[in-house]
């Protein structure tokens, strides 16, 4: 009874295959991922720092960066972890109604700041900045469009969680499942606050 | 005795675990979050002079460390969690700062 309540305490699912530390693998799975996507974004990061001022041609990050519409965009990506963590609140109450209400929520959200993104990359290339214009737009694309198909996919995932919950469909703990999938969400977000200041708001 | 004390205890972890904060402090801390990010953007309209960019990077750090800790429940999980992910953050930290030093990144700023 002891180690089914430590067992409990240390967080395995109910339904979910008992591991040797006593903790959920999904969980464990989920934040090496996370763990060994900071190398990934750290790798794109630190290539656009050493590129940005490295303009033969084309315009200047100075002169092409609208701060007003990306303080937004960055605000509503905030915004949506906001509603990330209380669809995870509300799975945990098993309360599936709100659940999926904050999930759509967050869903729409994210699909806003894509949709943001996409405005702002139009905008770039009518201003001459194209990818293969200069180091700086090679290299500010790469990251921020890694950025945009990240979030792009915590959006389709999130669509089919609401589908799976209004059908009865999670396999497992409903709740460790939008968990899981809320922490992709939130490592997005830490990772766009990241970009916003390195990129966006500190001049080359 | 002992064991219906453990198993009590044992709830109440579970709780805290699981439920980490109230959904109003979620809502507070997003506030906080909301703020921080309002001081980050007035840097771009207000002189800070010597103090732009420690202010910029200290808010960055600060807002990512809450992130983190609080709507990702870092705080109140079981430590490997944290030992996994910062492992990853401090490895890539260390990684790309010696690979910008070798292309002499911190001189030229410098």
């Amino acid at each position: 009874m002891v180690e089914s309540a430590i067992a409990h305490d240390h967080g395995v699912s109910h339904g979910a295959h008992a591991s040797s530390t006593g903790l959920s693998n999904n969980k464990m799975g989920m934040w090496m991922f996370l763990g060994s996507e900071c190398l990934l974004f750290g790798g794109l990061i630190s290539t656009y720092m050493l590129y940005r001022g490295r303009v033969s041609s084309g315009p200047q990050p100075n002169n092409i960066f609208d701060i007003p519409f990306t303080s937004v965009s960055s605000f509503i990506l905030l915004m949506s972890s906001l509603t990330m963590v209380l669809a995870v609140s509300s799975a945990q109450r098993k309360d599936d109604r709100n659940t999926n209400l904050w999930l759509t929520i967050t869903a729409l959200l994210g699909a806003t700041f894509v949709g943001g993104q996409v405005y702002e990359f139009t905008a770039f290339y009518r201003e001459g900045l194209g990818f293969t214009t200069s180091l700086f737009g090679s290299s500010f694309y790469a990251l921020t469009g890694f950025h945009g198909v990240h979030v792009s996919v915590g959006i389709i995932m999130l669509i089919a969680l609401v589908g799976m919950n209004r059908n009865n469909r999670i396999p497992g703990d409903k709740a460790e499942v939008v968990e899981l999938i809320g922490l992709y969400w939130h490592f997005v977000d830490i990772i766009w606050i990241i970009i916003f200041t390195l990129v966006y708001l500190i001049p080359s | 005795m002992s064991t219906a004390t453990t198993h009590e205890e044992a709830t109440e972890n579970h709780e805290v675990e699981d439920h980490g904060l109230s959904d109003k402090q979620y809502i507070v801390i997003a506030l906080i979050l909301a703020a921080l990010t309002a001081i980050e953007v007035s840097t771009y309209y207000v002189d800070f002079g010597p103090f732009f960019m420690p202010t910029l990077l200290i808010l960055m750090v600060i807002k990512f460390v809450t992130v983190v800790s609080y709507f990702m429940h870092l705080k109140f999980d079981n430590k490997i969690f944290s030992y996994l992910f910062y492992a990853g953050l401090l490895l890539a930290i260390a990684v790309y700062c010696g690979f910008l030093a070798t292309f002499k990144f911190f001189l030229k700023q410098g």
